[in-house]
């Protein structure tokens, strides 16, 4: 689905990813983790297509596409959604009126139809069960006056509606406590399918419990320094990053 | 240029104001007073900002037409759907008493046009009318008092009278081309009461005129008022409009200005707290395209202890239009404990828009809290790369998110109607279409 090859990307003249390669399939979750300042975000926002980031070596391809050529709003139709670290509030927008635009916007790109009001409604109700949510969410403004975790299910929430083939989950867990991190992961593992794959960015080891990978890697220095199996988490937790960390010192 | 205005004084002498000693005394003060300083020019501080000389340098004689008629049809558009809302309607400065609709109103609460009260008399209106906006407050203001005829007139009396909403219209029409009205408004919120009082000012054709308005407002002790502005006049047009409010012990008052029209329209907002545990809320949105000129002063009194004032200004400037916005805000040394907040932002959606804003605090007293911010730019970044990731295309994206930035401040309005027809105009102005 995903095959990312030397993958080098840069912000405000500082290079940040130093040659990343990475291959997810369908059905796949994949965990990046890593200290901060490894470039996790910076990998997540780049294959979203945040234009604060220039690519400046390898290349990412998406079912066959060149995902780089694409623009932001193009990738989410091709199926990219990016979970952010901090979704951006809106004030001013309903979150019904934000979800249906969106939602439609994808479905255009599929050829299907877009849909009114009301039969979006019904659609959002059947979503917010997956992260146990009231419909009342759905007429406040988009993110603005949200506690962390209200956001960071709101972003699950969007997920659920967009339905991505690739989803990828900057550092969802920061910022939740104990039943939000439930509810959040919980949404996460019931929009897993054998046709979609999970990208889980994070620092911790914490989130992994809920939200179980195939696949751990450990960024370090914008370079993966170590792949591995979901006990790699495990062991980063009772280890830290730092015996990992010399790794990506380059030669 | 200014004899023009005095020959117009002197030929108009026989309304029924004058006859009034009181009142005729105002009016020739103000006359000598504009007489003496004309209009303002670019020299005035106030004014630096603004090139008035389109305005000033051309004579705007009083609509000569009587008021005439508009057709229902033409007004529904401005008629705001409120629950017990009273609608006054003037055209070209005159009421039209056919087209108003004036609700049972409890016991206490006057709701009349200006010229209709002034023939009755009263001992309000000669306590209040003119004791507030000062004269010397520009040749406007003077202007204003000296061709003071017609416009609302709210009284609510003391106690604890709720006065139903009131909705003053003041259309301009062709007939008030090359002309200018003064409207002229006196709305008396007297102790406990409470009072909800819209302007509305339409120009129902694409000429250039001269609105030259003023409402004094007085706010007695534990009152309340809720004031909104709405300033929609044809793009040719001139638009100066003051509002002053003067509020009392523990009152509490919103004011909203919301601006689309006019070539050159300048709103004054004068504060003054006169008593101490005042809250008020100063609530601003202004849209400029073409080569309108959008400019904003606001002047803030914080002159007793323990009052709080928020005030949020907000424009979105297109194409080669220019806004101003000037916050002044004052806190005299016996005002301790203010609490203070400005916020001005404004969005430019073209090169070549331009904005100039000025905050001006003056802090005398030492234990304060005053923030001011102001921000000029675009839309921020983060926001349309937030949107398009969900798919939203960058050029719909930047204009959902203009009208969030809009949307902002009409949210606070208190009247449904009032708040969904200004965001359809909001998203007529950027070509925008969200919905609920």
């Amino acid at each position: 689905m995903l095959e990312i090859i030397n993958l080098q990307a840069a912000a405000g003249g500082k290079q940040i990813l130093n040659g990343i390669t990475l291959t997810v399939r369908a059905g796949e979750v994949h965990a990046i983790m890593g200290p901060n300042g490894s470039g996790k975000s910076t990998l997540a926002q780049v294959l979203a297509g945040h234009p604060a980031y220039q690519v400046t070596g390898g290349e990412v391809r998406f079912e066959g596409r060149d995902l780089l050529d694409l623009e932001p709003e193009t990738r989410a139709k091709a199926g990219i959604f990016l979970a952010f670290q901090y979704p951006v509030e809106i004030p001013g927008i309903s979150n019904a009126y934000f979800l249906r635009a969106a939602y439609n916007e994808i479905r255009k790109a599929r050829g299907q139809e877009e849909v009114d009001p009301i039969d979006f409604m019904d659609l959002a109700e059947e979503k917010l069960k997956l992260v146990e949510w009231e419909p009342a969410i759905l007429s406040r403004a988009v993110n603005a006056g949200f506690s962390g975790g209200e956001k960071k299910r709101n972003e699950i929430l969007q997920m659920a509606i967009l339905e991505p083939k690739l989803a990828i989950l900057d550092e969802t867990d920061s910022g939740l406590d104990i039943d939000a991190l439930r509810i959040v992961a919980g949404g996460v593992n019931k929009l897993r399918r054998p046709d979609n794959a999970t990208i889980v960015v994070t620092h911790y080891q914490r989130l992994l419990n809920y939200i179980v990978p195939d696949y751990v890697h450990v960024l370090a220095g914008g370079r993966i320094v170590k792949s591995g199996g979901k006990e790699l988490a495990l062991e980063l937790e009772a280890r830290g990053y730092e015996w990992l960390e010399d790794a990506a010192v380059p030669a | 240029m200014t004899t023009a205005y005095a020959r117009e004084f002197e030929a108009q002498a026989s309304h029924p104001g004058t006859k009034a000693p009181w009142l005729a005394a105002l009016r020739r003060v103000a006359q000598e007073h504009f007489e003496r300083t004309g209009f303002p020019t670019s020299q005035d501080e106030d004014w630096r900002f603004t090139n008035l000389v389109p305005l000033t340098g051309r004579e705007f004689p009083l609509v000569s037409a009587d008021a005439g008629d508009v057709s229902p049809e033409t007004l529904a558009p401005w008629r705001f759907t409120i629950p017990g809302v009273s609608t006054l309607v003037f055209i070209n400065g005159r009421y039209a008493p056919a087209l108003s609709s004036l609700m049972d109103l409890p016991e206490g609460v006057t709701v009349r046009n200006l010229a209709g009260a002034l023939a009755t008399g009263g001992e309000v209106l000669e306590r209040h009318l003119g004791r507030y906006a000062e004269s010397a407050g520009g040749g406007f203001t003077a202007l204003n008092t000296a061709f003071l005829k017609d416009g609302l007139f709210v009284h609510v009396a003391g106690g604890a009278t709720v006065a139903p909403p009131v909705h003053a219209i003041y259309l301009t029409d062709a007939r008030a081309e090359g002309a200018a009205t003064h409207p002229r408004s006196l709305l008396v919120v007297e102790q406990g009461a409470s009072a909800t009082v819209l302007e509305s000012f339409v120009g129902l054709h694409d000429g250039t005129y001269l609105t030259n308005a003023l409402t004094e407002a007085v706010v007695g002790d534990g009152a309340r008022l809720v004031h909104a502005k709405l300033q929609h006049e044809s793009e040719r047009a001139f638009h100066v409009g003051t509002t002053h409010i003067h509020y009392g012990r523990d009152s509490r008052g919103q004011s909203f200005s919301v601006s689309f029209g006019a070539a050159l329209c300048r709103n004054n907002l004068d504060v003054v707290l006169d008593g101490p545990g005042v809250e008020t809320e100063m609530l601003g949105l202004y849209l400029g395209r073409g080569t309108q000129e959008v400019d904003n002063h606001t002047s803030l009194l914080h002159a007793h202890r323990n009052c709080s004032s928020r005030e949020i200004y907000k424009g979105i400037l297109d194409d080669r239009s220019h806004g101003v916005f000037n916050g002044k805000i004052y806190v005299t040394p016996i005002a301790q404990k203010t609490d203070a907040k400005q916020t001005n932002r404004a969005i430019l959606l073209s090169d070549r828009a331009r904005i100039d804003t000025k905050p001006q605090l003056e802090i005398f007293a030492d234990d304060v809290k005053c923030t001011h911010g102001a921000t000029v730019g675009s839309i921020d970044p983060h926001a349309v790369f937030y949107c398009r990731s969900r798919g939203i295309p960058e050029a719909q994206a930047r204009k959902v998110l203009t009208y969030a930035f809009a949307a902002e401040v009409l949210e606070l309005m208190p009247w449904a109607d009032v708040r969904d027809r200004l965001e359809v105009e909001v998203m007529r102005r950027l070509d925008v279409r969200v919905e609920g």
